[in-house]
């Protein structure tokens, strides 16, 4: 089964590998056709992320009125706004707790799935059953699994229902839907997959015999992984912990549709801010969270290369 | 497999991945439910009667939204997205066999907008259209907006495909006098013909589920996903359940449709190679 984590690993495998062998002169040099063969994508990319994500740089200096969207200017008062509002504070506080929580809870889950399903289901059929199970959500649709949590969690929901029956609690709890729980709890029914289909990956392309000479040194299960499967594992684990953070920091359809509105969040307040139409100041808003997001990929590459590790 | 002797881990391990899977398919298998609400039915249990008669209202003029308009923008989008998708990750896996240059440069911006925020990307194309005066429409910039989501799942599918691919059957083909069009339509097609229906896949039930890059790039008109959320916030009937049954239904049949399509053309190229 060909995953898109897996494409990335190989294909910076294969862009690596390229890159040794350019010394001399190459008898396959680019042609006209392939040229013209990347151009649609090329394109594309262009007109739709570069040059847009270029303006948002440009509009976060832009000035604004009610009546005009965006006035083209250098004012850096969109920051200033953004760094002085003490909201601002508290929901990226409030982002990164989110984060931390998510990213903690996904990598423990998915590493766990994921070793099940690799070490312990021995078939190559049941593998792929189950991996398929795991991944078949990811191709519905993400607001109808939100949604769908509105009659578990619910006042009158099933959860509460069912804690009343058993007498575990007196009146319906309310923090279950429409808070940071049922925020966490989206993401984490969301988003364990990003975890699992590389983690698997990685896991599976662990040389059996590492493992058995593990045990035959007389490493316990929990060394074995510890020791063996876990370094061997990190490139998996980089990559989704890179899709879970960078979706969890920029994330408001979660927060809103799960959080009501009772959670903030970063990507929520952007989106508020564009629902007003207030372009430069979602924009700047915009900067400082894609800034932080940076910065977190550049860490988490830097503790874990994943070149290095290919 | 449950017939060997397996360790107490399995069976804790075993147990785990059940609740997880319970955890996945569990709400959605509860909305379903409850979709098929008899008419004097509420947001949740116990069921009163059982009927269809929330799935004939999604299709009625509704006082929130335009569910049959959205639902029909949608299926038209992933349409166009699909194989639009696909056309051009084909074309780029094709070139992206020879190192070219830039082709470092161009591969990180394709995988840069699979994990740039959404939000961000929805903002500059949001302001991009402004800026030039174009109005957002959901054929233009919802078109461009989804493009950036599912072109990276495509290249890296076919990225890997072509990874893989024997070289020494083109060289073939070539050798057999095929011209260089020949050897895409006759040899290299047929071969990453299944992987071609999964970037397919990802190319329309991508772009049928996306919200968070389209919520500034779809101008006036709304899709399914887009009416979704701002009815979710007012709905007070299991309509939006019948919805919501209706568009995993479509999510699924596609799914399905794509995978056994895919074990199709596989079973038709075993057979052929055995020949």
């Amino acid at each position: 089964m060909i995953t898109p984590a897996s494409a990335v690993v190989s294909a910076e495998q294969k862009l690596a590998s390229t890159k040794e062998d350019d010394s001399g002169r190459d008898p396959n040099a680019p042609s006209w056709r392939t040229l013209l063969l990347v151009t649609p994508l090329t394109l594309v990319f262009l007109a739709f992320f570069v040059v847009p994500i270029l303006l948002v740089i440009a509009v976060s200096f832009f000035n604004y009125e009610s009546y005009q969207i965006l006035i083209p200017a250098f004012t850096l008062q969109n920051y200033i706004d953004v760094f002085t509002e003490s909201t601002t504070w508290d929901t990226y506080l409030a982002t990164f707790q989110f984060c931390l929580i998510v990213w903690v809870i996904t990598f423990v889950l998915g590493f766990a799935l994921a070793y099940f399903m690799a070490f312990y289901i021995r078939s190559v059929t049941w593998q792929m059953v189950m991996f398929l199970i795991c991944t078949i959500p990811f191709w519905t649709s993400n607001v109808i699994r939100m949604i769908s949590w509105i009659p578990l969690l619910g006042r009158n929901g099933i959860v509460n229902s069912l804690l009343l029956n058993l007498g575990v609690v007196r009146q319906p709890q309310e923090w279950l839907l429409y808070s940071s729980f049922s925020v966490i709890l989206g993401f984490i029914h969301l988003y364990t997959m990003f975890m699992i289909v590389p983690i698997f990956n990685s896991m599976v392309r662990i040389d059996k015999a590492l493992i058995e000479a593990a045990t035959d040194a007389g490493a316990s299960q929990w060394q074995t992984i510890r020791h063996v499967i876990l370094p061997l594992c990190k490139p998996g684990i980089a990559i989704g912990s890179i899709f879970v953070i960078t979706i969890v920091m920029g994330d408001f359809v979660t927060v809103t549709v799960l959080g009501g509105g009772q959670v903030a969040s970063v990507g929520k307040s952007i989106w508020t801010d564009l629902s007003y139409l207030q372009f430069p100041p979602a924009a700047a808003n915009a900067m400082v969270l894609l800034a932080i997001v940076i910065l977190m990929i550049v860490g988490l590459t830097r503790i874990i290369d994943i070149r290095k590790e290919l | 497999m449950l017939r060997e002797n397996h360790p107490r881990s399995f069976w804790a391990l075993l147990l785990l991945f059940v609740v997880f899977v319970l955890f996945l398919y569990g709400p959605t298998i509860t909305i379903t439910i409850l979709s098929f609400q008899g008419p004097e039915g509420g947001l949740t249990f116990p069921m009163r009667g059982f009927g269809t008669s929330w799935f004939t209202q999604v299709f009625q003029a509704q006082s929130v939204g335009d569910i049959g308009g959205s639902f029909e923008r949608s299926l038209i989008l992933g349409a166009i997205v699909c194989l639009t998708t696909v056309i051009i990750a084909f074309m780029a896996g094709l070139a992206f066999r020879l190192r070219f240059k830039g082709s470092s440069i161009l591969f990180y911006i394709v995988i840069a907008s699979l994990i740039m925020p959404s939000i961000v990307i929805s903002l500059g194309i949001g302001s991009l259209f402004e800026l030039l005066g174009i109005e957002r429409n959901w054929f233009s910039s919802g078109i461009g907006a989804h493009l950036t989501w599912t072109l990276p799942f495509g290249l890296l599918v076919m990225l890997a495909v072509f990874n893989r691919f024997d070289r020494r059957l083109e060289e073939a083909g070539r050798d057999l006098g095929a011209s260089r069009f020949q050897v895409v339509m006759h040899v290299i097609l047929p071969v990453v013909a299944p992987a071609l229906v999964g970037v397919g896949l990802f190319g329309f039930t991508l772009s049928y589920d996306e919200l968070a890059r389209s919520s500034q790039a779809m101008g006036a008109l709304n899709t399914l996903p887009l009416e979704l959320q701002a009815m979710q916030t007012n709905a007070t009937t299991p309509v939006i359940y019948a919805l919501g049954t209706l568009t995993t239904a479509v999510s699924l049949v596609v799914i399905a449709v794509s995978l056994s399509l895919v074990l199709l053309l596989r079973a038709r190229r075993a057979r052929r190679s055995s020949i």
